[in-house]
């Protein structure tokens, strides 16, 4: 099989006795659980994976070439697709990068609105991370009642800027437009609520024995480990790992604000096995909710957007920002030559780099637990291929 | 706490000074340039000195510069990030764009598999060593490094014409 | 079931054990009976899944094809009747062919000694429980049939893991159906639900009444393989959809899709019944003599009545668990099986064995 040269098997010296057959097995492309359109080559004895072989690029949209040609602020569209599901923040890394390279300054009352949204959609993010982790392993209910409070966020979105997945919000200089009316108590109303039903699902899914044994001590990750392999996000932190970039380098208004840094403690089986980095996320959940009341209740007024000149252009520097995206950290490098458009624009996408680790992963693991790993990673191929 | 920068160029000019080829620090966030041979050696003691421990190696990435000197040239860029100490740091690597070769760092930082793989599929950058250097975005038979500034789209592929 | 039509008025009496013509007849009239029996169930508990799931899911389910969505599984049933017959080009179109029609053969075949009241069945046979537990265990050669019949890798693993799940639940079961051939002395199931009637209330003769210590537990062990032998969450691996899309049904679409469904709705049925009348009183109801309830000809339509609701209960038991819990892995399956269900299972059948021989039944 062409490409299989470098493809070694692990598993069967040393057994003279039975003699089995190892099949390929592909995990195809299209696959209820992989998180989209992932493509992984196993090879399988029986239900144990002997090696496994990660294909990426079947949505590559070839981000970073468009970012070479269109001028800065008209990219940012292209921002909210890479990892659809927490588009506000990738909305926000782009335009903190921007306005590090030019040196535009955001008033406040902006800041704290960008943070709302971002932990608003931290929440929706998790939420479906929550559900699909549910799903992945069976038990479809959660996976009903994770949607429906997303909903919830979503409907709050489309009052604020009139989309509910990929927004376009967060904008160079600010945000477009202030908040509606409304929007206050209605997100409000929905902290309360979530922090009501969060109850709800850890009875559900957290403690229950069979989640338990699927997730438990599976795909252990050691912080080492985890550091090596260029994790960032809650998978880093599931690992043990306290390293959250709104504490570490903060931006915006988070250095103001009173939150903690959930970590993995292998309360459940060992340090960076899958429950960890789900625990992790489903208390994120918690801390977003704190972060976001402590916002509303500090509002500032004033203006919501910076005066960006018409023809801004990137000056001849490059500049690096990361930013703590629900997956990890979303970085943007940005490369200016004084052109409207910029010379190179990279895009580091978490799920790009938590997803390295997996051909290593999946060895020894049965089949069931591929599908438990891959989820418990939490990747959007949205932005593993850009 | 992070050491400054400029802290940090004066140590490693000091332990490496055939490999450190120096500090820019005028254009935007600054960068200490590194040679080819050098850079597997320079991370592998960025990582594990106390003070500086930067163990995360966020990415590796290439910017194609065709109008340098001599044919033009591609930079090898490696974004650095302390989990302990809250550091940042950019390496450089400057490799002629006719034939660039530059060795792998994945000995030091398994997590740059990919990220190399990605260098070599949109720019051409070839990392001696590297386990498994395939395309990674593009499919396995495309022709051409998509990010290169000379890049031609292609008429066809696959029998589906791209006019 | 002869004896329940003789009853009725001798009707069929002259066809049943005479010509052999008769005999085809008959045999023809009561396979479209149970036919229709697994039709009706399977139409009426694909609504009931639908419509749980949907409440447990905090929303309707159908709700727009009839009355409270009631001819949704019409709908279903003849967009299925009209779908192309698709057989992939590289499987085994014999297999292929044969394996819904042996899934679906085994579960009729249980309605031949599942008994609906003394004389709701069909052959009164002294072998009863032995006859459906072969027929249940059949259905797994079906599966790897189908599993392996599709060419298609997803299915054979789906096909392994029933088989290794087979294995496993089969030890269990078996040893608690040995327990309850124990303590009533008969394998026939009619014979097994007249035995609990009496006692206090019509209800104190029941198994997991009179025998507490061990049947209780042994009635959840029961549940446990059923829900492992009809393929039902948690122990829907074969089935796997969120990691081998169908399983070993991903290659059937249209009406051969919809035998081994309504299979796995006749065999939770069945698996429900048996256990109804070893463990749960049978067609026995509070309050009501157990001699009318065998006696009479009104009588056995309310013990026919009183099994159909007792089975519908613990189906409905099934589809709440379904919609609750994650998966199991196989290798969790077994371990289950294996470490926790066999030994409880042999702790049941031991002190059903003491306990009759101390107390009596």
């Amino acid at each position: 099989m062409e490409g299989f040269e470098t493809f070694d098997a692990a598993g069967t010296e040393g057994v003279t006795d039975v003699r089995t057959q190892e099949m390929f097995i592909n995990m195809g492309p299209q696959h209820p659980s992989t998180h989209g359109v992932l493509r992984v080559l196993l090879k399988a004895d029986g239900e144990v994976i002997a090696a496994a072989r990660p294909y990426v690029g079947y949505i590559h949209r070839c981000a970073e070439k468009i970012g070479e040609v269109l001028p800065l602020e008209q990219f940012t569209p292209y921002t909210d697709r890479y990892d659809y599901l927490s588009a506000m923040n990738n909305n926000l890394g782009y335009c903190l990068a921007v306005e590090k390279l030019c040196g535009i300054e955001v008033p406040e009352r902006a800041q704290y609105i960008r943070v709302i949204v971002a932990e608003l959609n931290r929440i929706a993010s998790h939420l479906v991370a929550f559900g699909t982790y549910g799903l992945d392993l069976g038990a479809f209910t959660p996976f009903c009642y994770a949607f429906r409070d997303r909903e919830w966020i979503l409907s709050l979105f489309e009052r604020l800027c009139g989309a509910r997945l990929t927004y376009n919000y967060v904008c160079i200089g600010g945000v477009r437009h202030d908040l509606p009316e409304g929007f206050a108590e209605g997100t409000r109303n929905f902290c309360d609520h979530m922090e009501k039903t969060w109850k709800e699902y850890d009875t559900l899914l957290t403690r229950n024995p069979i989640f338990l044994q699927r997730t438990a001590g599976i795909g252990v990750v050691s912080p080492g480990e985890a550091r090596a392999w260029g994790f960032t996000g809650p998978c880093l932190r599931g690992s043990g790992v306290a390293y959250d970039l709104r504490r570490a380098r903060p931006y915006l208004v988070y250095d103001k604000l009173d939150f903690e840094i959930p970590t993995g403690k292998g309360e459940a089986g060992v340090q960076g096995d899958c429950w960890d980095r789900y625990y992790v996320r489903m208390l994120e959940i918690l801390e977003s909710i704190k972060i976001v009341r402590q916002c509303l209740d500090v509002l500032p007024g004033g203006e919501v957007r910076a005066k960006v000149s018409k023809a801004l252009k990137a000056p001849e520097k490059e500049v690096y920002l990361g930013v703590e995206n629900p997956r990890g950290e979303l970085g943007h490098y940005i490369v200016g030559d004084g052109k409207k458009a910029a010379y190179r624009m990279r895009v580091r996408g978490p799920s790009f780099a938590n997803l390295t680790i997996l051909g290593k992963l999946l060895e020894g693991a049965m089949i069931a637990d591929a599908v438990a790993i891959i989820g418990s990673l939490d990747i959007v191929l949205g932005e593993v291929d850009r | 706490m992070a050491m400054e920068f400029p802290v940090i160029a004066k140590l490693l000019e000091g332990r490496f000074p055939q490999a450190v080829k120096g500090a820019v620090t005028d254009k935007g966030d600054p960068w200490i340039e590194v040679s080819p041979g050098g850079i597997v050696e320079v991370l592998a003691f960025l990582k594990e000195e106390g003070g500086l421990e930067f163990d995360l190696l966020l990415m590796v990435t290439g910017v194609d510069r065709p109008d340098g000197e001599g044919g033009g040239e591609i930079e090898v860029v490696y974004h650095l990030a302390s989990t302990t100490q809250g550091g940042e740091l950019v390496l450089k690597v400057r490799l002629p764009r006719e034939k660039p070769l530059c060795p792998t760092v994945t000995g030091v930082h398994p997590g740059a598999l990919w990220h190399e793989r990605e260098t070599y599929d949109m720019l051409g950058v070839e990392f001696t060593g590297h386990p498994d250097l395939r395309r990674i975005l593009c499919p396995e038979d495309w022709v051409g490094h998509p990010l290169r500034k000379d890049y031609e789209y292609p008429e066809e592929y696959g029998g589906i014409s791209a006019k | 079931m002869t004896a329940l039509l003789g009853n009725a008025g001798g009707l069929f009496a002259p066809w049943a054990g005479g010509s052999w013509i008769g005999w085809i007849f008959f045999a023809l009239v009561a396979g479209g009976i149970a036919f229709s029996i697994i039709g009706g169930l399977a139409y009426i508990l694909v609504w009931a899944e639908r419509r749980g799931a949907g409440r447990i899911q905090h929303r309707r389910g159908p709700n727009r094809v009839g009355p409270w969505g009631l001819l949704q599984s019409l709908a279903d049933t003849l967009k299925l009747l009209s779908k192309e017959d698709l057989i992939p080009k590289a499987a085994d179109s014999i297999l292929f062919v044969l394996a819904p029609a042996v899934v679906m053969a085994s579960a009729l075949g249980c309605f031949t000694a599942l008994p609906f009241s003394r004389d709701g069945v069909a052959a009164d046979m002294p072998l009863g429980v032995y006859l459906i537990m072969a027929m249940l265990a059949f259905s797994v050669i079906g599966v790897v049939m189908a599993g392996w019949a599709s060419n298609n890798k997803w299915s054979v693993l789906g096909a392994m893991r029933e088989a290794a799940q087979m294995i496993a639940y089969e030890i269990p079961l078996g040893l608690l159906v040995l327990s309850a051939v124990v303590w009533y002395g008969s394998l026939n199931l009619g014979v097994m639900a007249e035995k609990q009637a009496g006692g206090w209330l019509n209800v104190g003769h029941w198994f997991v009444f009179r025998n507490p210590v061990f049947a209780i537990p042994g009635f959840i062990v029961f549940f446990v393989s059923i829900l492992a032998m009809t393929k039902r969450l948690p122990f829907d691996l074969p089935e796997g959809e969120s990691e081998l899309v169908a399983g070993f049904m991903t290659e059937y679409s249209g009406m051969r899709w919809s035998f081994f469904f309504m299979e796995e709705y006749g065999a939770m049925f069945i698996t429900s019944a048996v256990a109804v009348l070893i463990f749960l009183g049978g067609w026995n109801l509070p309050f009501v003599p157990g001699e009318w309830l065998t006696g009479s000809f009104l009588g056995q339509l309310v013990a026919a009545g009183v099994m159909f609701g007792k089975s519908l209960a613990l189906v409905l038991v099934m589809i709440w668990i379904r919609w609750t819990w994650p998966r199991l892995r196989v290798d969790q399956v077994t371990a289950l099986c294996y470490k926790y269900l066999t030994p409880l299972a042999f702790v049941c059948l031991l002190g059903t064995c003491l306990w009759k021989y101390a107390f009596g039944m």
